[in-house]
Order: C-alpha cells, then structure tokens, then sequence
C-alpha cells in the first residue's frame, strides 16, 4: 500500500515537472522578453547585460532548472503589466475563485446525487421524468448562455439579485471573504448556480446509472432475500458502492470547475483568477499566465492524488497491494 | 401439514410480444428435515419457483395463480413489508455465485451482523457474538478473525460458507438453494453440499435445491422434481427417479449426462430439447475444400511436444526485482500430444490447465522451456512467415459461447474472416460458399450466415465458435471447457459434433475441462494439472481405474457419480 501511494506522489510530481516546463516554454517562444521591457529605444550592450541578468545565454536544461527551483521558492517572475511578483498577484485574487469554485461543487455534488439517487431508485413516475428532461437543458446549453439568462430573469426583470462583482468582502488578512456578508452572499448566488449547473447533471446522469447497475447486482439481490429493509439496502449496500467510481469523476469535476471558471467569471465580473488570466492574454502578461498555469496544475494533481487516497480509504479490496 | 406447500402455481413475465408463462400449474411441498432437489435445464423455470416463493420476482414477473404455504399460513399475498419479515427470517436463500452475492466493501461481520439486527431484538454484542458462532457452525477456522475480513480475503468455497451461514443466522425453517454448488471446485462442491446436508439434518431445515446437474442431485436429494418448460414433469424418490425413470424426458435427461464409470461410444440425444443438427453428413474430404489442406502425413509420431515449459505472471510490481512477486501459472510441464488422438487436460480452477492453451496459441508468451508443433519450434522462432503458418494449423474453440462472437458482426463474416487473414479463399464468392459449407457441417445451416450472434442460443453459438475454428483447415484444435456453460443435452450435442468431426477430418484434440465425466468420455490420454504441474498422464481408462498419484485419487473420489 506503501509503494503505491509513494507511485502515485512520484507521477503527480513528474507531472508538474512536465507542466513545468509547458509554462517555461511560454517564456522562452511567446515573444522575446528583453523586447518586451526594453522597448524600441536600445543598445545592443543594454540588450547583452539584461540577457546575461535573466540568465538567457545559459543552456535551455540549466534556465529550466532556474525556471523550477523559482517556482519552489514561490519565485514566478515579475508581471509585466504591474511589475509586482506575479505568485502575489494570483494569490491575492484566488480566495474569489476558491469560494466560488468551492460554493458551486457543493451545490453541484450534493444536487448532483441526491438526483441521482432519487431517480434510480424510482425508475419512472412524473418528479424522475421531470428531473432528467430539465437536466439535458443542463447539458445542452452552454454556460455563458445560462449565465447571461440568469442575469436577465434575476437581475434586469425581478432585480433581486446583483449581475456583476463580488458585493462586500470582509478581510481575514491572508484571506478576503465574501461568505461573511449579505451582499457577498447575493453575489455569489448566480455565479455559483451557473457554475455548477453543468457539474451537477453529469454528477446526476452518473450516480444515475451506476446506482441502476448497483441495484442489479447479486449481492443486492441477496440483501433483499435476508430481508433487509429497503432502505438499508438503497443507502447502506447500494450507494456506498455506487459512489466509488463517482470519485473519480466528481474530483476531476472540481478541478474543471476551478479551470472553468474563466468563463463564469468573465460573464459576472467576478474579480478571481480566471479574470485576471483572461486580461494577462490581452497584455501578454506572460509571468501571471505562468504562474496561472502552474496553480491550475498543482491544483488538478493534488486533487487526483486526494481522489486516489479516497480510494483506497472506501475500496478495502485496493488497501491490499495489487494481487489480482 | 408440509413445510412448504405450493399449490397450481403460475407465474408469468408480460413482455413486448404477449404473456411469457415461466411457471406453469406446478404443485409440490417440502418437509422439515427434507431435501427436494428441482432439477432442469437453463429455461425450465426452477430458479423462478424460488423467487416466486421469497416474493422477489424481477419486475414485471407476477405469479398469476395459485398459493404458497408455509406452515399452513398463505404467504403468497402478503404486503411487500410482511414479506419482508419472512425473507432471511422464515426462508433462507443461497445463490449461485459466491463471488459476486456478498457485498465487497463491508466486512462478514457488518453483513452477519446487519442481518440478525434486522429480524431480532438482540444487543449489538450479542450479535457480534452469534456471528462468530455462526462462522464456526458452517466450518470457517478462527471465525473470531476472519470475521473483521472482506469478502475478497475469502476463498470461493469460504466465501459460499460465509453466504450459507448468512442465510442461516436467524434460523430459518425453510432454504432455497439456488445452484448453490455451480461455481465451485469438485472437491470443494463436496464439503459444501455435505455441510447443507449436515444443517438440514441437525437444524430440521427444508431445503428446495434447485440445480441442473443431475450428480448433485443424486447425491444429495431426498425427493425430486423435474421442470420442463415451466412445467413439472415428474416427481418422486431420488432413487426412483434415476434409476426408474417414468417419463420420456427424464430419461433422456439422465442419458444426457456422462457417466463417469465406462466410456461410450456416443452420447444420446436428449429427445425434447433443442431441435438438434441432423447428424453430420458425409463428406467426400479428397474433393472438398476443407480436405486440400489435410495432405499432411499422419504420422503416428507426436505433433506436439512440449518440453518444461513455464509461465510466470507478475502480481506485484516494486522497483526492486527481488521485492516483485510472480505466480508460477505453469510450473515445468512437459507432455506429448500424438496426431490424431484427443489430449485431456483436467483439473480445478486455477491448476493452470487454461493457461497451457494460451501458451500454445501463442496468447500468452512463454516464460521458458520448448514446443515444438510437427517440427516447428513455437517458442524460438522468428520467422513471421513460419509462424503464421502454425498458428493457422492450431486454432482454439473457447469456453464462454457469449463473449466470444463479435456481437456486432454477421455470422457470416466471423466465420469468412480467419480465411480471408489467411489469405485461404480465392475470392469472395468462394469464400461464401465455404462458409455455407462450414455452417451444414456444424449443423446450423447456411441461412445462420445472415443473422448476428445475439439470435442463436448458447449451443448454437458454440457451433458457430467450432466452424470459425475449422475455417483455417487446422490440424490442433484446441477446446478449452467448451461444454461448461451449456445444459448437458446441449453438451451431449456439441460432444458428439467434435467426435464426428475429428473422425472427418482427422483432427488432433487438446480437450480442456474440469469435468471428469465428460474427460473420460472425450480423451484417449488425460493429463491432471495442480497448482501449475502435471501430477499425471496416463491412458484414460487406466487413469480412472487405477489412479496413480494421491491427487487423482480425491478428484476422482469426489466426483458427483450416480449408478445407471
């Protein structure tokens, strides 16, 4: 069980190894920097000096390497846009995204299967139908659309509800919450659901199905013939095993969601890291998309490394070392 | 009054395309202490008599008529949450597969535990306590540990003690054992139904023991029922029934089944079942296609020759190669397999005997030693062209009639397509007619050519898997348990069809199986594998006589035998 968890943190690591180095490319074939900070107005000496400062006559292996071990000290680089440290800018801007992504993986889990449960247990009736036809409108349509409807019904018709930014945020000092305040609260609503929505069908449509194959499995079966109460074998036997291979999908979800959130956020104005990422693209702000990336990264392996460890915490036949 | 009294029952499954009656007018009643064994084929409606009694019958399934008592009170109407408080507590059951009948992510204790919960008013305590004792009475050593384990720490046989003492734990009046013994070993299947026995002896259970296999019955029942159909054709004493068989199908059913104790020439059909592929025709082998590729001489000499070969699996990998660990699959076998005779090989799961085939076919590579096939050496060689060629002489019929056949495709092309790999057919057309050819050979016709896998039946399909076989003009082949998911008067058809056809085509046969019966009615040789080695090869007739080592001897001592 050892050597797999220490398997599994050693490919998490080459992984970010690997991202690593898509963010190190961008520096070194999005644009030249020492064009981009000296401008039209230099000397083929200023040229040399800040090449030879930013360590660009060294070997591609041996930038890499500065590249990395910056990155472990927190080091991303300077933005070009703000010329403060890039790593600052990202951290300043994440708890909007990390509360936003956190608020609507909830609603999307929880939503997600309840349904999902709901519906494979009752296989046919008017609230079954009713849940999976409006959940192919969850499917179907795009976020920005749903987003923007939102904003239409909410907020331009029955303004009960903002369309833009974060309302009022209260300031923990290493963290900058809007969950603390009412117009936070109301903020957060639209985006959340927009966010999730998508989320919670496909978390639905899977607990759905493989709750359904649980039910037909003999050891159900045999439940029912020992004279289980129904609700034992639906919650007790059948969903435990049902969840299994939810994980798996449901962590990756979170990851998307966090990754997604660019789109949501652009459509609200919510003030995140998706945001900033889109306005960086638009002054090539290469050391925020850097850093951006790698946060991205650390984040999706860090949450896949959680999900395998969830693993073998439910599946006792995993806790063993692979037999079979 | 009977235990367990069922009255003109009926149950029918309404579908698409009208009322299908699974269960039709059947009459029959168990005492306490009693074992009625329900014995027929797959489609005869003995495993739907079970549920229609525990009320667990899948939707839309409904019994339509009649009455079940238990103890003279009628349970047949009663509400889903009365029910409830019969199933487990009144009326035990035990499934087929221990495998999958057990939940695999709790532990024996939470299931036992859960269930007594369930149906008596005990303390947590005293139900951890009655569950160990529960785990001793069904024979499980140092229950008191092996109860904090999950079901996948448990061996097949354990596992079916474990689903049989969780099918007594509150002490049910009645069992329903539904091919409790199906999945399992011979030598295990013998301790299981001697511990069912035991139970129904010393607990005054009644046990319905619903099986197709004729041996099981015979060693274990008091009374039996024969299904056909839906309907009961015959009840009586186990011993009347076997040996003084009154109806047609019962006696063909018992014909149906080789018998362990001589060898015959063929088997006998049974008369009611599936309608049956006319015998095999003749062919004029020198004109027809399938004969060109026999110009081989038949030599007497071995065409096989496997020399300590060894196969080796990894189950854990580390870093370090003295950390990994391997199973030795095949453990240094060597034997001879001579043209034209039948090769047995036969022994329990795992004893290695299907991965022989695999190496043989070149599925799995070997790990060491030597074949050689008719002078062509299968290990060593790198010649594609060589290989080819030998890999189209040996071919290889398998086990599972349903997974083997590509759903989506016509049968016609799953047969065309080992000729048209190998290049064996001039063109299109020829190669129809060879494929219309190989169809009346296994007996389906031409037609079958034009419709998919899904509409044959197991037998049927199992036909289809031995024309693909023949569509490269073997010289090997090569049956791994080709028999084992079929109903016995299937088996008897499919039996006689490869005997026909070895005789036509002087095939040579490796014959895998964990049937000792049908070993002995097939090979000329046997070999018996345990644990990756070859204890034994001998003559067949001499090896069921005289066994040599003492493995042999309990296999063939545990063997499910009744006297015809």
């Amino acid at each position: 069980m050892i050597s797999h968890i220490l398997k599994r943190a050693f490919q998490s690591v080459l992984v970010l190894f690997v991202t690593g180095l898509v963010a190190f490319a961008m520096f070194r074939f999005v644009g030249d920097p020492v064009e981009n900070m000296l401008g039209q107005e230099r000397t083929e000496a200023e040229v040399e000096r800040l090449r030879e400062q930013l360590g660009l006559n060294d070997p591609f292996l041996v930038q890499y390497w500065d590249f990395i071990s910056g990155a472990l000290r927190g080091d991303m680089g300077v933005s070009f846009r703000q010329g403060r440290p890039a790593l600052e800018i990202i951290l300043e801007r994440l708890p909007a995204t990390l509360e936003l992504a956190l608020v609507s993986a909830l609603l999307a889990m929880t939503f997600g299967i309840l349904f999902g449960i709901f519906t494979a247990i009752r296989r046919k009736g008017v609230m079954t139908n009713f849940i999976l036809t409006s959940s192919l409108v969850g499917v179907s349509l795009p976020t920005f659309l749903i987003g923007i409807f939102l904003i239409y019904v909410f907020s331009v018709e029955l303004k009960v509800l903002p369309s833009f930014g974060r309302g009022d945020v209260i300031d923990l000092g290493w963290w900058d919450t809007g969950l603390l305040t009412w117009t936070g609260i109301q903020s957060l609503i639209l985006p959340a659901i927009t966010l999730g929505l998508y989320q919670m069908t496909l978390i639905m449509r899977l607990v759905r199905s493989e709750m359904s194959e649980v039910l037909r499995q003999d050891y159900i079966r045999f439940a029912r013939a020992r004279g289980l109460p129904e609700k034992a074998i639906n919650f007790r036997h059948a969903v435990k095993n049902t969840l299994i291979p939810v994980i798996t999908v449901a962590g990756l979800q979170i990851g998307s969601i966090i990754a997604f959130s660019i789109i949501t956020e652009t459509v609200f104005q919510w003030p995140g890291v998706g945001l900033l990422f889109i306005d960086s693209i638009q002054f090539v702000d290469i050391p925020v998309m850097a850093s951006y990336l790698m946060l991205i990264s650390v984040m999706f392996v860090g949450i896949n490394f959680l999900v395998d460890m969830a693993y073998l915490a439910i599946d006792p036949r995993l806790r063993e070392s692979k037999g079979h | 009054m009977a235990l367990l009294d069922i009255k003109n029952m009926r149950v029918e499954f309404p579908g698409r395309h009208g009322v299908f009656t699974s269960v039709n007018d059947v009459s029959l009643y168990v005492n306490e202490g009693e074992i009625l064994g329900l014995v027929g084929e797959s489609g005869a409606g003995k495993s739907t008599i079970g549920n229609a009694v525990m009320g667990l019958l899948q939707a839309p399934g409904r019994m339509s008529e009649g009455e079940v008592r238990l103890n003279g009170e009628r349970i047949d109407q009663l509400s889903e949450i009365d029910m409830r408080s019969i199933r487990g507590k009144r009326i035990g059951m035990i499934f087929q597969d221990p495998m999958t009948s057990l939940n695999p992510i709790e532990t024996i204790e939470f299931q036992l535990v859960e269930t007594i919960l369930a149906h008596l008013d005990v303390s947590m305590s005293e139900a951890r306590k009655r569950a160990v004792e529960l785990l001793e009475q069904v024979g499980i050593p140092e229950a008191s540990v092996r109860i904090k384990q999950y079901p996948h720490q448990f061996s097949g046989g354990m596992r079916q003690r474990v689903v049989i003492a969780l099918a007594l734990c509150v002490e049910p009046e009645l069992i329903i054992a539904d091919e409790p013994t199906t999945a399992l070993d011979v030598t295990i299947q013998a301790q299981i139904l001697q511990l069912i026995k035991d139970m129904c002896k010393s607990r005054k259970l009644g046990v319905i023991l619903v099986t197709h296999d004729m041996g099981v019955i015979a060693e274990t029942a008091d009374r039996v029922a024969v299904m056909y159909r839906g309907r009961l054709i015959e009840l009586g004493d186990t011993s009347q029934i076997m040996n003084a068989p009154k109806e047609a199908y019962t006696q063909s059913l018992i014909a149906a089944v080789p018998p362990s104790n001589k060898k015959i020439d063929r088997f006998p059909k049974v008369a009611i079942a599936e309608s049956d592929g006319s015998a095999l025709q003749d062919f004029d082998l020198q004109s027809h296609w399938l004969g060109r590729g026999s110009a081989y001489e038949t030599s007497s000499g071995s065409l096989l020759e496997v020399r300590s070969l060894r196969k080796q699996f990894l189950i854990k990998g580390a870093i370090r190669p003295s950390n990994r660990k391997y199973l030795d699959a095949i453990k240094d076998i060597s034997f001879d397999v001579k043209a034209g005779e039948t090769f047995g090989l036969v022994g329990e799961s795992g004893s290695g005997k299907s991965t022989v085939a695999r190496v043989i076919t070149g599925i799995y590579p070997a790990t060491g030693g030597e074949m050689e096939f008719d002078g062509h050496d299968l290990i060593n060689t790198k010649n594609a062209k060589e290989k080819q060629q030998v890999r189209q002489d040996i071919q290889m019929v398998f086990q599972d009639p349903y997974s083997s056949l590509n759903g989506r495709m016509k049968i016609g092309a799953i047969v065309a397509e080992p000729m048209f790999v190998n290049k064996l057919a001039e063109n299109g057309k020829e190669r129809r007619e060879i494929v219309a050819d190989l169809l009346e050979l296994v007996g389906l016709g031409k037609d079958a050519a034009r419709k998919y896998p899904h509409e044959f039946s197991g037998g049927q399909r199992q036909r289809i898997s031995i024309a693909r076989a023949l569509a490269t003009r073997p010289r090997f082949l090569i049956c791994d348990e080709p028999t084992s998911a079929l109903d016995v008067s299937i088996q008897a058809q499919i039996l006689n069809l490869l005997k026909d056809l070895q005789d036509q085509l002087k095939l040579t046969l490796l014959f895998i199986s964990h049937d000792l019966p049908v070993i002995r009615q097939m090979c000329d040789r046997v070999g018996v594998m345990r644990f990756g080695d070859l204890v034994e090869v001998s003559e067949t007739e001499a090896l069921f006589e005289h066994p040599q080592h003492s493995y042999t001897q309990t296999l063939i001592g545990r063997m499910p035998r009744f006297a015809k």
